[in-house]
C-alpha cells in the first residue's frame, strides 16, 4: 500500500504538495513564535518553566502569574490575530486587484481608521462626560474600527454601478479619497497638543503594547470569522487572476467574490488596525515570500499567509521589545526596517519572473 | 440542440456597436464570425457569452434563455477562449488549466489537464511557468483550459459550446492547423463550435457555417460556398476580393497545401 501511494504519479505543475508541507511547516514555527513570545519580556519569566511547573503540580508564583496572564497571553493572541489579519487580507487584495503590490490600503481601510483614530485622541476630549465614562479608553479603537467601514463603503458605493464593481475605479477613487481623508486629519492633528501628538505617533506606527482582553474580546471574533471565511474565496481569487471575464466564463460569481473580499478585508484589517495601529509591509512581504516559496494558488496561500503572517508579527513584536530594552518601539518600525530591504531585495532576485 | 441569437443590439458608450445581429450556429458545426477589424465580431461574441449586455435581442443557448442561467450552470455547457489573457501572477500551465475546472464538482482530475495538455500539442509543459512561455505556448494554454471545462462534446444536458475569438491568431500555420482540426473535432463529434476568424483560407477549410459582419451588420449568413464569394468579400473588406484565383507568378503559400493529419505530428 505504502508503495502504490509513494509511486502514484504527481501532475507537473501542480504546487499543492509544496503548499501543504510548507503549511504543516508554518504551524510548527508558528507554535515555536508562540511560546518564545511568551517567555519573552522584562521579568524573566519562562513559559516553558511555567508550564512544566504546572504539569507537575506546582502552584506558579502570583506575580509570575500577572504577568502571564494579563500582559503576555493578551499580547500574543493580539500579535497572533493581528498578523494573520493583515496578511490574509494583503493576499487578498492582491489577488482582487491582480496586482502583487497591493494592499489594503488602497480601500480606504487605513485612511478611514487614522482619521478615526485621530478625532478620536485630539477631540475625545469635547464629548460630553457621559459618553466619555461609557467609551473610555475603547474610544479610539473604536473609533478607527467605524472609520475603515465608513471610508471602505464609501468607496465601494463610489465603485459599483449596475451592481458591478469596478476595480479600476475603485483604485484611483481609493487614492482621491485617502488624499482627502489625510488632509482631514492633517486638520485635526493641527490643532492637537503635545500629548496628543506623542500618542498619535504612536498609534500611527503601531504597536501591541496596548493589548488587553478587552481589545480581543472587540476584535477578536471579527477578525477571527474573516480569516475562516477567506478560504472560501480561494477558487474565486485564482479565477480573477485570469481576469474579470473569463473568470465568470469558469462558472463563478464574479460580483460575489469581489464583495465578499473587500468586506473580508475591511473587516479583518479595520479590526487589527483599531488594536494594534497601524502596521505596514506584513500584507505586502508575506504574500509575495509565499508566492514564491509555492506559487500563486490560494488555496494554501490564504492559509499559509494567516500562519506566517502571525508568526512575523510575533518576532517583530519580540524585536521592538528588546532592541531598546526596557522602553519599546513601535513595531510598524520594525516591520518596515526589516520589510523594505528584504522586499527590495525580493524584488530584485526574481526580476524576470516578476516583469514576465 | 442550437445557439440562436435574435435582434442583438449592443451600445458601448455612445457608440452602437451591433445593430440587430442575427445567428444561428447549430451544434455538431463549426460555425465562424468572420468580417473586417471594427465590424463588430469580438463584440458578437462577448454578447453570446454574457460579457456584454446586450440592450436588446435574445440568446438562447441549447433551448435556453442564457439570460436566466447562473454562471456555475452555463460554465458546464459551454467555455470561452478570449483573444488574449493577461495573467497577473506566476502560474504553473498546470495550475491555469485547472482553474477551467472551476465548475465541476471533482476538480481534481488530474488526468483531464495531462490529456489537455497533449490534445494542444503541449505534453510534458504542465510544469512551465506561464509567462515564460512564448505567445503561442500561452494561447494553447488557454485552450487547454477551455478544453477541460467542456471536455465531452455531448455532455448530460446536450451538447457542449466553445466559444473562440481568435484561437489561432498567434500560431504558427502548423498550430494554426492543428487548433482548427480540433476544434472541427469537436464539432464532428456533437459539439458546438462558434470561432470568430482572421483568417478566410481557415474558414473556407474548416467552417460549416459562416457569418460575414460589417459595421455591426450581418452581410450574409450560410455555408462558405455561399458566403465566401467575389461580391461578398469584396464588399465587406472594402477592397477587391477575389476567390480561387490563383496569382500568375512569385511565392505563395496556403494552409490548405498542408498535409491533412498534421495534428497527429504534433
Amino acid at each position: 500500500m505504502a508503495m502504490l501511494e509513494a509511486t502514484r504519479v504527481r501532475l507537473a505543475g501542480d504546487r499543492s504538495h509544496i503548499g501543504r508541507r510548507l503549511a504543516a511547516l508554518l504551524f510548527l514555527l508558528l507554535v515555536v513564535m508562540s511560546l518564545l513570545s511568551l517567555g519573552h519580556g522584562a521579568s524573566g519569566v519562562s513559559a516553558t518553566q511555567m508550564l512544566l511547573d504546572w504539569l507537575a503540580g506546582r502552584e506558579p508564583a502570583q506575580v509570575d502569574r500577572i504577568i502571564m496572564y494579563s500582559i503576555r497571553l493578551p499580547r500574543l493572541l493580539t500579535g497572533l490575530l493581528v498578523g494573520a489579519a493583515l496578511a490574509v487580507s494583503g493576499a487578498m487584495m492582491q489577488g482582487l486587484f491582480r496586482n502583487p503590490l497591493a494592499d489594503p490600503g488602497l480601500l480606504g481601510v487605513s485612511a478611514g481608521a487614522s482619521l478615526g483614530a485621530i478625532s478620536a485622541i485630539v477631540l475625545g476630549g469635547a464629548l460630553p462626560p457621559a459618553i466619555a465614562v461609557l467609551t473610555g479608553w475603547h474610544l479610539v479603537p473604536i473609533a478607527a474600527f467605524a472609520g475603515s467601514w465608513v471610508a471602505m463603503f464609501t468607496l465601494y458605493g463610489i465603485a459599483t454601478r449596475q451592481g458591478r464593481t469596478s476595480v479600476a475605479t475603485m483604485l484611483l477613487a481609493g487614492i482621491a479619497m485617502s488624499a482627502m481623508i489625510a488632509a482631514l486629519s492633517g486638520l485635526i492633528i493641527y490643532r492637537a497638543d503635545d500629548q496628543q501628538l506623542r500618542d498619535l505617533t504612536f498609534w500611527s506606527l503601531g504597536s501591541l503594547a496596548g493589548a488587553s482582553w478587552t481589545k480581543i474580546a472587540v476584535a477578536g471574533p471579527v477578525i477571527a470569522l474573516a480569516l475562516a471565511l477567506s478560504p472560501l474565496l480561494a477558487r474565486g481569487l485564482n479565477g480573477l487572476a485570469l481576469g474579470e471575464a473569463a473568470a465568470a466564463h469558469v462558472g463563478l460569481h464574479v460580483q460575489r467574490v469581489k464583495t465578499a473580499a473587500i468586506l473580508i478585508t475591511a473587516a479583518a484589517t479595520g479590526a487589527s488596525v483599531a488594536i494594534a495601529g497601524a502596521i505596514g509591509f506584513v500584507g505586502i512581504v508575506v504574500p509575495h515570500l509565499l508566492r514564491l516559496i509555492s506559487g500563486p494558488d490560494h488555496r494554501w496561500l490564504l492559509v499559509n499567509s494567516a500562519l506566517l503572517g502571525a508568526s512575523t508579527l510575533l518576532a517583530a513584536d519580540m524585536v521592538s521589545r528588546t532592541i531598546v530594552a526596557p522602553a519599546e518601539l513601535p513595531i510598524g518600525i520594525i516591520t518596515a526596517l526589516i520589510g523594505g530591504p528584504f522586499f527590495l531585495w525580493v524584488l530584485l532576485s526574481n526580476r524576470r519572473v516578476l516583469d514576465a | 440542440m442550437s445557439l440562436i441569437a435574435r435582434d442583438i443590439r449592443l451600445k458601448l458608450g455612445r457608440s452602437q456597436i451591433l445593430h440587430g445581429l442575427d445567428l444561428t450556429a447549430q451544434a455538431g458545426r463549426l460555425t465562424a464570425i468572420i468580417g473586417p477589424n471594427g465590424s463588430g465580431k469580438t463584440s458578437l461574441l462577448r454578447a453570446l457569452t454574457r460579457e456584454y449586455l446586450p440592450d436588446s435581442g435574445s440568446i438562447t443557448l441549447n433551448g435556453r434563455d442564457i439570460a436566466g442561467l447562473r454562471p456555475e450552470v452555463l460554465a458546464t455547457t459551454r467555455a470561452v477562449l478570449p483573444q488574449h489573457t493577461v495573467l497577473s501572477f506566476p502560474f504553473t500551465a498546470a495550475e491555469i488549466i485547472r482553474i477551467g475546472l472551476t465548475a465541476q464538482v471533482d476538480s481534481g482530475r488530474d488526468r483531464l489537464i495531462e490529456a489537455a495538455l497533449a490534445k494542444v500539442g503541449l505534453p510534458g509543459y504542465g510544469g512551465r511557468l506561464y509567462q515564460e512561455l512564448s505567445g503561442g505556448e500561452q494561447q494553447r494554454v488557454q485552450l487547454a483550459r477551455v478544453l477541460v471545462q467542456v471536455w465531452h462534446p455531448v455532455g448530460r444536458g446536450g451538447p457542449c459550446w466553445l466559444f473562440l475569438d481568435e484561437p489561432v491568431s498567434s500560431l504558427d500555420i502548423a498550430h494554426q492547423i492543428s487548433v482548427m482540426e480540433l476544434a472541427a473535432d469537436y464539432a464532428r463529434q456533437g459539439g458546438g463550435v462558434v470561432a470568430v476568424m482572421h483568417d478566410l483560407n481557415l474558414t473556407a477549410m474548416f467552417a460549416d457555417h459562416v457569418l460575414l459582419m460589417r459595421d455591426g451588420r450581418s452581410l450574409a449568413e450560410g455555408p462558405p460556398a455561399e458566403v465566401l464569394t467575389d461580391n461578398l468579400l469584396s464588399t465587406a473588406y472594402g477592397c477587391r476580393l477575389r476567390v480561387n484565383h490563383t496569382p500568375p507568378g512569385g511565392v505563395w503559400i496556403l494552409p490548405q497545401a498542408v498535409a491533412v493529419g498534421m495534428a497527429e505530428r504534433v
